[in-house]
């Protein structure tokens, strides 16, 4: 017998709470994001006895310890933890948890649960753990016996991780906490109706590849599957030995170096101007981890008509639930493009990509250049993103919260490492960066994080400030403040007759807040502050708040309207 | 265009399945015709036997997205034509109809419907069959006097000489076997 299995092996006889944190622990766990309360109180008590082991970060309030948890599992590959109590605790993380499942976020939660004997009674902060996180979990379970806790803790790290990764949620109840069982642990590595890395077709891989082979107009969709599967640098391959111009999805975007000749920009209804248009015209569409989201693809009826479509897919019902593919090859990445690049030719598409060049000429002349180095008196976002940018080389982390701070930030931020832009994608989470931000930077505290938000998003997390604030986690924030909920008034304006019904906001002194949680702040409404500003912000040590007070009534360009098509982008 | 379509999934026999699936039809807003669940051939594997009117190409997204479920080994959309498939009717119906004439027990002759049991009071009638003909001998029942009456959900065996999920879970031995060796 090896040394590992030894020490798996070896029974002890513990009670379920501490079953768990050991369970933890033999899964790699050193973090948990969480809040206690009285049904989980066991689990803490026996906490306190592996501070040395488990970093346990407080946070104030549940749901930033679901988005902390998923900004953690983002930019480390391992899966974020959460602890909560029963009831609300547990409700509290439902936003965090259908974030999670949308932008496939490895992360397990854990709920305290009333004693077995009372669930269903409606027993004090009893709720339904399983009924309401079943649509937004990938899996989930209630342990109502000790001696299940490690089978089933092994079982959710494995579902969490594999395959397309998805948060887990685990309800325990109080009994089982307490009770004694005999503990061993083996980790789980294979559960029979659960397929994770579906088989390559070979067939379908041959006939992908003829089809890249004999394209003249390709266009790769990278989406965050490339990240996910680790295989920027097989993509880049692939793009580089073809000659094909790369777009990228929102959750995309690190996947490709920001100044690489074949990265022609971000798709959708915020993204660049060429990669939109050119879907209409490329002759191919070579999909690669994303899955057609209506934010990506506009009308469908008008999408990609002159292309055929190859998409590269780990789960199966992504395939033609959105648009039909010609070709589908349903496996990891990494498998199918590793010998897909030994049946790729090396091929050049020069007058294609020139279009692109052209394209991104215009939208410069058109949109870029106005919004990154504007002569109009208002400070605008982008320019904000442009000196993080400048002063950073884009060797940090960013992380946004959702509005039009974060369609600036993904069209500017030139972040260098993959995974590098952490954002709420499908969900479009308000509240999400703070946080987010927080867990990354617990995840890679070796790295400058940082936070955009905007004024409404902020509020909806705002509490957080006291968890970076008791962590001392060095979180650089930047609020974008148009005094409005800018994303909802820009639709406003275009599609609504400009009737701002709710979305002015009477805002506090958010530097005057900051200041009073011990966390240090600027705000600045000047362009020629604005350098030395971001200086003060990334140089000062700890967590800082950079207020910018922007252009109030500004508008994110391009823009696919909802229900039009990619060729029907607006840049004005 | 709508047509019937009959879904078989093959699962683990875990707490709740039974809700992560349903919830993938009313995500789509798809109504549930007909719903039987029993272990399957195989000791422990339960089968699933939905029916529902829809379109093809959704069935063909609802099944992928119940073949997703972690506790799910193998789900099938079929069509009619595809299945056999039956539903078993109980009929309770007073006594004194069968002896008062011989219409009554014409009507289980012809609808090869048999009797369970019978008491002074009621007689428990049995039929399977079609929904369609279940129906047919209730609407001919209904003017004597049904006293009670219920149905199953159908259940469905495909027309293949094996079933496809003793396919799939062979191709899963298989695939097993390569990776073992």
């Amino acid at each position: 017998m090896s040394d590992k299995e030894d020490s798996s092996q070896t029974v002890r006889r513990i009670t379920g709470s501490e079953g768990l944190l050991l369970s933890l622990i033999e899964e790699g766990v050193d973090t948990i994001f969480g809040f206690p309360g009285g049904a989980i109180m066991p689990v803490y008590d026996l906490l306190y006895n592996y501070r040395d082991k488990l970093n346990h970060i407080l946070v104030r309030h549940e749901q930033g310890a679901a988005h902390a948890a998923e900004g953690y599992a983002r930019v480390t590959g391992r899966v974020g933890v959460c602890l909560v109590t029963s009831g609300p605790g547990a409700t509290n993380l439902t936003t965090g948890l259908a974030d999670a499942m949308i932008d496939s976020t490895p992360i397990i939660c854990i709920s305290g649960q009333v004693h077995a004997p009372l669930l269903g009674s409606d027993a004090f902060q009893e709720t339904d753990v399983m009924g309401f996180s079943m649509p937004i979990t990938k899996w989930n379970i209630q342990i109502t016996r000790a001696e299940e806790i490690p089978s089933i803790i092994a079982k959710a790290f494995f579902i969490a991780r594999t395959g397309r990764p998805g948060p887990v949620m685990i309800d325990i109840t109080k009994d089982a906490q307490f009770a004694e069982f005999d503990f061993s642990y083996s980790k789980c590595e294979d559960i029979r109706s659960y397929v994770p890395r579906p088989t390559l077709n070979h067939e379908h891989l041959a006939e992908a590849a003829r089809l890249i082979n004999a394209s003249r107009k390709p266009l790769a969709l990278v989406g965050q599957g490339v990240l996910l599967s680790r295989t920027e640098a097989e993509v880049l391959t692939l793009l580089e030995k073809a000659e094909i111009p790369a777009a990228w999805t929102l959750l995309g975007k690190t996947a490709l170096p920001p100044d690489h000749p074949l990265n022609v920009g971000m798709l959708g209804m915020h993204g660049n101007y060429g990669p939109n248009i050119k879907t209409n015209e490329s002759d191919l569409l070579i999909a690669l981890g994303m899955r057609f989201d209506d934010r990506v693809t506009g009308n469908l009826s008008s999408y990609a008509r002159s292309a055929k479509i190859v998409h590269f897919e780990i789960d199966p019902s992504e395939v033609d639930k959105n648009v039909r593919a010609d070709v589908a090859v349903i496996a990891d990445l990494r498998d199918s493009l590793k010998e897909l690049l030994l049946m790729i030719n090396e091929n050049k598409h020069p007058e294609w990509l020139n279009q692109f060049k052209s394209a991104y000429q215009y939208e410069y002349e058109k949109v870029i250049q106005k919004d990154l180095y504007p002569t109009k008196e208002g400070l605008t976002m982008a320019e904000v993103i442009r000196r993080i940018n400048e002063q950073t080389n884009g060797n940090i982390i960013m992380v946004t919260d959702v509005g039009q701070h974060q369609m600036i930030a993904s069209r500017y931020f030139t972040g260098r490492s993959p995974r590098s832009l952490v954002t709420s994608g499908g969900l479009g989470t308000m509240g999400f960066g703070v946080p987010a931000a927080l867990g990354v930077k617990t995840g890679r505290p070796e790295m400058m994080v940082v936070a955009i938000v905007g004024d409404g998003g902020f509020q909806m997390t705002i509490q957080e400030l006291g968890t970076v604030a008791q962590t001392g986690a060095a979180v650089k924030i930047v609020l974008m403040n148009n005094h409005f909920l800018g994303m909802v008034r820009q639709w406003q304006q275009l599609f609504f007759d400009k009737r701002y019904s709710f979305t002015e906001l009477k805002n506090p002194d958010f530097v005057a807040i900051a200041n009073a949680y011990g966390i240090a702040g600027r705000c600045v409404s000047k362009r020629e502050e604005m350098d030395d500003a971001v200086r003060q912000m990334l140089t000062t040590d700890g967590p800082f708040l950079l207020e910018i007070m922007v252009e109030k009534e500004d508008n994110v360009f391009p823009m696919v309207p909802t229900g039009a098509s990619v060729s029907d982008i607006r840049l004005e | 265009m709508e047509q019937e379509f009959t879904i078989t999934a093959f699962s683990e026999n875990s707490v709740g399945l039974l809700n992560r699936i349903t919830i993938i039809f009313t995500r789509r807003h798809i109504n549930i015709d007909s719903l039987t669940v029993s272990e399957s051939s195989i000791k422990g594997i339960f089968k699933f036997t939905i029916v529902v009117r829809t379109t093809k190409p959704m069935i063909q997204k609802v099944e992928k997205q119940i073949e997703k479920l972690v506790d799910v080994l193998k789900a099938f959309s079929l069509c009619t034509g595809d299945i056999i498939h039956q539903e078993i009717a109980l009929y309770k119906v007073p006594t004194e109809i069968l002896t008062a004439s011989n219409e009554v027990e014409s009507l289980v002759r012809k609808h090869n419907a048999r009797i369970l049991e019978v008491t002074p009071d009621y007689t428990v009638i049995e039929k399977t069959g079609h929904k369609a003909e279940t129906q047919e001998l209730f609407d001919s029942l209904f003017r004597f006097g049904v006293l009670q009456f219920t149905r199953s959900g159908r259940v469905a065996i495909t027309k293949g000489k094996e079933e496809y999920f003793t396919q799939f879970l062979k191709k899963l031995d298989n695939e097993k076997a390569k990776v073992e060796h």
